[in-house]
């Protein structure tokens, strides 16, 4: 501290005066800050988090088990799993690619472009839903096509998979324009120069420079798309066993007042959310060590 | 000739980068494309490399036909003002990427690296990361990654741009020197007129998009083609006055002869250096008078502010020693002679 | 106008026809499809349903909600940011990582979690029911779990700009004779602002369309505790296609207009700073 003692200019008629002390808050002060933060965030995050897996190891670790394994809740897993799959797998398909269009090329109505990527962050997860029950929906647009070809979109799996990829189409592209724009793309024309292919210029050059940042935005759409819940509600028509994800099956559940079930399935999630923290904390001290300026989780939600 | 360029331009937004520009290098030469900043420079580097596309005109590499060439087949190195070195790739690795894209055989590969990391005096540090290397060396391996492949012709954006003085004045005698031995055509963008100067055989000077001078240091230096140059290259003196008789101009006191063709009352800028204004303690033949204003020490010269009356000033650079020798100080009176000047005129 | 890139890198046709075409199928045919509906309908059954007695106190319950939720996460975010950012306590990595907790945990978990506490059982039920305060099944129960929802914005906006200040411009303050008060009220408080209503404005928006977390804990009485988006899957379960869409047009249409009107005020307030 005694640097800051120094810098500071002490005006001498006002004896015993404390330069280090008017930079920060009484202890006093800081202590109570810190206790009604702590208060604040542990009565918010902390107490919901513990009621959940206090509620699902309630009545024993078997009856845990039974609830996590019963027939129902393993098929709202795999379709969890499936649905998550495939959003991921798409959204990180397109993640890669509009941020390449966008960033290593100049074209006109570029600014339109973002903004519409943007659209899905700026509508209730219901509307989200609303929107596919308008076209697929028996009374949708595409209703009576749908039905004569005896195919099912909405309250079947690909009415799922659609909303799910509707809500989490951001995510990765999101993460990955601000991140490219800033590396520019003088390392790509370096490799271009140098003779290499597109593709080779891609998996050599591109990726292990986006690495870290694909892989946050990964993260994120996967927790996203795992716990979806008011657009998936919407579409699902919530059919035991064949069209209800794990975060509808833990609200069947509830319904019913099978509150042991519906937490112990909800502590699979928390679990999982959990497991999303750990892997974002870790990706974020790799991507500081790598100097890499990741935009921060809340910029996934920010509205234009 | 191993760079043809042909009539090309090119335009951002409304705003035009390179007018109708036309340039010939031959085979081994060493030529630096000079010029302030967005004089169109670095386009029409990156233009010759396939990095941007001319609206018009035409690029010859080696004799062929290269404007619709995509940058990947065109065989030039290029080095970039920020390296732009793979971040997450070894010293070896970013030289070998050339090679490794061509599928060249790993034994080669070997060879040809470490022949050039010793030509680049970076023996041992093939295991670095470009993130360990200071900034000159990270430009040597971004030189030795665009000359492995072994390119027709270099081109190099700023190379020292981003480098301190030190370095840069050790990194010019070290290009030079990599030029001697291997012969590749170098063609550098510079905006720093020593550079250019002491390493090119041959300069272009550019300035609005378009190459002003073609010529020699020596001729860029003594014999500018433009107002412009006259005034980026070197120090200068400026006045302005207008030809008062037939071959005549006058400012002050001095008298300057001029092209006989220039009609009266034209108004003209004359440009003369600093060094070349001849200053004695003692009259001598031709000189006028004029007095020490404020003497400036500038290491190996002293420059002063003469005042030659009416309130015009102009500056004369003296080598230490002989100022020195002279005894020149403030507010004494010496006599003063301008021995070489470049006259444009004026176009209202 | 034709579509031409002016980059020499290759790939522009393959990645931008991908990206146009996705961006069509997934996001701009199904929202087309939502104004469509919406220009189908005639202005009188549009008023009908938006303007009907149980709508409109599902307006005032979401907007109202969201925005005392948004309110109590700029006061308490604000104060966590600066927790977070100046001062050292054990665990503090801890809780800076759980802060994202509400982005990574499915809604529907935190609803359940939240009415779980505060139910008359719950660990915190059982000791605000007997003062006389209902939080499960009433509107307070709403901003609860809206304040749950949008606990990482105002944080995580304000955290970055906090750790940017330059720390000199308070010593200067100091060295000026201020005192802590006026340092922070004068000095670093109004650089904070824009980030501040950013912060808010994001809660806000995110709380006004938030369902899973919310229909838990609210009970979903009509008129009492029936939020905005509810009533639009209780139209859809009855084949109400139009009612609706008009509910969420007029939902996107507010949300549209309070985060220009934000937009609007932080360039304000971000032109007041420069000046």
């Amino acid at each position: 501290m005694s640097n800051e003692n120094q810098e500071v200019i002490i005006n001498p008629r006002q004896s015993g005066y404390d330069p280090t002390r008017a930079l920060t808050e009484p202890p006093m002060v800081r202590f109570i800050l810190i206790a009604l933060s702590l208060l604040f965030l542990g009565l918010f995050l902390f107490v919901p988090l513990a009621v959940v897996f206090a509620t699902a190891l309630e009545k024993g670790i078997q009856a845990y088990g039974e609830a996590v394994l019963e027939r129902d809740a393993l098929s709202a897993i795999r379709l969890t799993l499936l649905t998550t799959f495939i959003s991921v797998v798409l959204n990180t398909l397109f993640g890669v690619a509009s941020a390449w269009a966008i960033t290593r090329f100049q074209f006109p109505g570029k600014n339109i472009l973002i903004t519409l990527i943007d659209l899905p962050f700026t509508v209730s997860p219901v509307v989200s839903g609303l929107v596919f029950v308008l076209l697929f929906g028996l009374q949708g647009y595409f209703g009576h096509w749908l039905a004569d070809h005896n195919l099912k979109v909405i309250f079947a799996t690909p009415g799922i998979v659609l909303a799910t990829v509707f809500i989490t189409f951001p995510f990765i592209s999101r993460e990955l324009i601000p991140l490219m724009q800033e590396q520019g793309p003088e390392e790509e024309e370096a490799g271009m120069v140098l003779g290499a292919s597109g593709w080779q210029i891609f998996w050599k050059v591109t990726l292990p420079n986006i690495k870290w940042g694909l892989l946050y935005g990964i993260i994120l759409c996967n927790a996203r798309a795992m716990g979806e819940f008011g657009a998936v509600s919407v579409v699902s028509g919530h059919i035991r066993g064949l069209t209800n994800t794990m975060p509808l099956h833990v609200e069947i559940l509830y319904n019913e007042y099978n509150f042991t079930a519906a937490f112990a399935v909800a502590s699979l999630l928390a679990f999982l959310a959990l497991l999303t923290l750990v892997a974002k904390a870790f990706i974020e001290t790799h991507a500081q060590d790598e100097k890499i300026a990741l935009p921060p989780a809340h910029e996934q939600s920010r509205t234009p | 000739m191993s760079i043809e360029v042909r009539n090309l331009s090119k335009r951002f937004n409304g705003f035009q980068a390179v007018k109708d520009t036309n340039l010939k290098l031959e085979s081994g030469s060493l030529t630096a494309l000079l010029g302030p900043s967005g004089s169109g420079k670095s386009t029409l580097l990156r233009m010759i490399a396939g990095l941007e596309v001319p609206d018009t005109g035409a690029i010859h590499l080696t004799g062929r036909e290269a404007t619709h060439v995509s940058a990947k087949e065109r065989n030039v190195g290029f080095v970039f003002q920020h390296y732009a070195l793979f971040k997450h790739m070894t010293v070896f690795e970013n030289i070998a990427f050339g090679l490794r894209v061509r599928k060249q055989k790993e034994s080669e590969i070997l060879e040809r690296v470490y022949e050039l990391l010793s030509l680049i005096q970076l023996t041992g540090y093939d295991k670095r990361f470009p993130a360990q290397l200071s900034g000159g060396q990270r430009q040597r391996v971004a030189v030795a990654r665009a000359l492995a492949p072994r390119p027709e012709v270099l081109l190099l954006d700023e190379p020292f741009g981003a480098l301190d003085a030190k370095v840069r004045e050790e990194l010019r005698e070290w290009i030079l020197k990599l030029h001697e031995e291997s012969h590749v055509t170098t063609l550098f963008v510079t905006h720093d007129q020593q550079e250019a100067l002491e390493v090119a055989s041959r300069i272009l000077i550019m300035n609005h998009g378009a190459i002003e001078q073609d010529g020699t240091p020596i001729e860029i230096f003594d014999k500018p083609a433009s107002h412009f140059i006259a005034q980026f290259v070197g120090e200068t003196n400026y006045i302005d006055t207008e030809v008062s008789e037939k071959g005549l101009a006058v400012w002050g006191p001095f008298r300057f002869p001029v092209n006989p063709t220039l009609p009266l009352k034209q108004k003209i800028r004359i440009y003369f250096r600093p060094n070349d204004v001849y200053m004695t303690a003692q009259f001598e033949t031709l000189q006028v008078r004029a007095r020490i204003a404020k003497a400036r020490f500038k290491g190996t010269i002293i420059e002063y502010k003469l005042d030659i009356g009416e309130d015009k000033h102009i500056s004369a650079q003296i080598p230490k020693g002989v100022a020195l020798a002279s005894g020149f100080k403030d507010g004494q009176e010496v006599y003063a002679a301008i021995t070489a000047f470049h006259v444009f005129p004026i176009e209202s | 106008m034709k579509l031409k890139s002016t980059g020499v890198l290759p790939g522009f046709g393959l990645t931008m026809g991908f990206t146009v075409t996705y961006l069509c199928l997934i996001v701009l045919i199904p929202l087309g499809a939502l104004i469509l509906k919406a220009t189908s309908l005639s202005w009188g059954q549009f008023l009908d349903t938006v303007t009907s007695p149980r709508v409109l106190a599902s307006y005032r319950l979401s907007f109202g909600a969201a925005f005392i939720g948004a309110l109590i996460n700029s006061i308490f975010g604000f104060m966590v940011a600066w927790v977070l950012v100046r001062y050292e306590f054990p665990g503090k990595r801890l809780v800076d990582a759980m802060v994202d907790l509400p982005f990574a945990l499915p809604t529907a978990v935190a609803g359940i979690a939240l009415t779980a506490l505060y139910t008359t059982n719950g660990w915190l039920g059982r000791w605000l029911e007997p003062l006389g305060i209902h939080v499960a099944f009433t509107p307070l129960g709403v901003i609860v779990a809206v304040t749950f929802i949008g606990l990482p914005f105002v944080v995580r906006t304000l955290q970055p700009v906090l750790e940017s200040l330059d720390p000199e411009m308070e010593k200067a303050a100091v060295s000026l004779g201020a005192n802590r008060w006026y340092t922070l009220s004068r000095v670093v408080f109004p650089s904070l602002v824009p980030a501040w209503i950013t912060g808010f404005s994001l809660a806000f928006a995110r709380a006004v369309g938030e369902y899973g977390s919310v229909i838990f804990i609210s009970g979903n009485m009509p008129m009492k505790t029936e939020i905005a988006p509810l009533l639009i899957i209780t139209k859809l379960e009855q084949y109400d296609y139009a009612g609706a869409t008009a509910i969420a047009v007029v939902m996107l249409v507010v949300s549209f207009f309070l985060l220009l009107g934000v937009n609007w005020l932080q360039a304000r307030t971000g032109r007041h700073r420069a000046t």
